[in-house]
């Protein structure tokens, strides 16, 4: 059995080693940049059928990152959408036979890993200014400097082992089930692995905004509170 | 007799063990109370259940990082060379 925690060469492209994840990662970013292209070609102010479509999923997603974070979706619709729809993509590219999905293997996720990172402190330098965003780590007070840095790393490595974690125990599960029991058996696992590939990546881009929306308002400590909502309607009982 | 390779696979098989253990328990835990919450408050259903899984979602890579450990006594012991 080959060990889930390497990747191997399919061929070079001079001195660099180019994995199936590597062209599988290619293959996904085409067709989710010609699709893009292709599908809002010709927008309307009246949406047709795939414009509507379209503007369901930006909605949705829009409604998810403002239940989660709070904040005005417009500066993070870009870049949590996208992270969302390429693990998504990614885990479920594992349907089609002889596809390893992408992140299955340490390397994917050890980029998004870095993408998230490194998005943290672009927004907070963003949001509040280099001197707003060093001092998000003096929050709530100067003596967790030390734990906030610590944290702000590690809770990027465990997203990182989280993804990869979840996605290859769920291939790793499949195949040895295939190699044991033939045909028909995996099909529930499989199902299960489908269902794990949603909740993970949602829950990838969920973190992602979390610790993007935390640092945000840690930086901006010092203004005074917005507004309080006013309560949710409750129902007459 | 090689006891490293024989230690490193019983550390896989306990570290999964004892890692799946916790989760399961508190993942039981989490979700009995999140049950109770929406019984209580059928409205909120929806904040709930997406709590819930980022919830279970961090709970669960307590069982992945021991999975993980388990994978890397197996696959990549460095004792083993």
């Amino acid at each position: 059995m080959n060990s889930p925690l390497d990747s191997i060469a399919l061929f070079y492209l001079g001195p660099l080693p180019i994995t199936q994840a590597v062209l599988t990662t290619w293959a996904i970013m085409a067709i989710l940049v010609i699709g893009s292209y292709l599908l809002t070609r010709r927008m309307d102010l009246v949406p047709g059928k795939r414009q509507a479509a379209l503007e369901l999923i930006v909605t949705t997603m829009d409604t998810q990152i403002v239940e989660t974070s709070g904040a005005n979706p417009a500066p993070y619709r870009a870049f949590i959408g996208t992270l969302f729809i390429f693990i998504l993509v990614a885990n479920w590219s594992s349907l089609i036979p002889g596809v390893k999905p992408p992140t299955a293997g340490l390397e994917t996720d050890a980029a998004l890993a870095v993408l998230v990172f490194v998005s943290v402190i672009w927004f907070g330098v963003r949001g509040d200014g280099i001197g707003g965003y060093l001092k998000s780590f003096a929050s709530p007070n100067p003596i967790m400097i030390p734990l906030n840095i610590l944290q702000s790393l590690t809770r990027v490595f465990s997203m990182f082992v989280r993804l990869f974690g979840n996605v290859m125990s769920a291939v790793f599960v499949i195949g040895i089930v295939a190699s044991l029991a033939g045909l028909l058996v995996p099909i529930p696992l499989m199902a299960l692995d489908l269902l794990t590939g949603l909740v993970q990546a949602y829950i990838f881009a969920v973190l992602a905004m979390v610790f993007i929306t935390s640092t945000v308002e840690d930086g901006q400590r010092a203004k005074p509170d917005p507004a309080p909502r006013p309560p949710p309607n409750q129902k007459d009982t | 007799m090689d006891y490293l390779a024989l230690a490193s696979i019983f550390g896989a098989a306990f570290s999964v063990a004892f890692g799946a253990l916790g989760p399961a328990l508190a993942e039981g835990r989490a979700v009995a109370a999140a049950m109770e919450a929406i019984a209580r408050q059928p409205e909120a259903a929806n904040t709930i259940s997406r709590t819930l899984f980022v919830g279970l979602a961090m709970i669960e890579t307590t069982a992945i990082y021991c999975l993980v450990i388990a994978l890397l006594l197996i696959f990549a012991n460095p004792l083993l060379g």
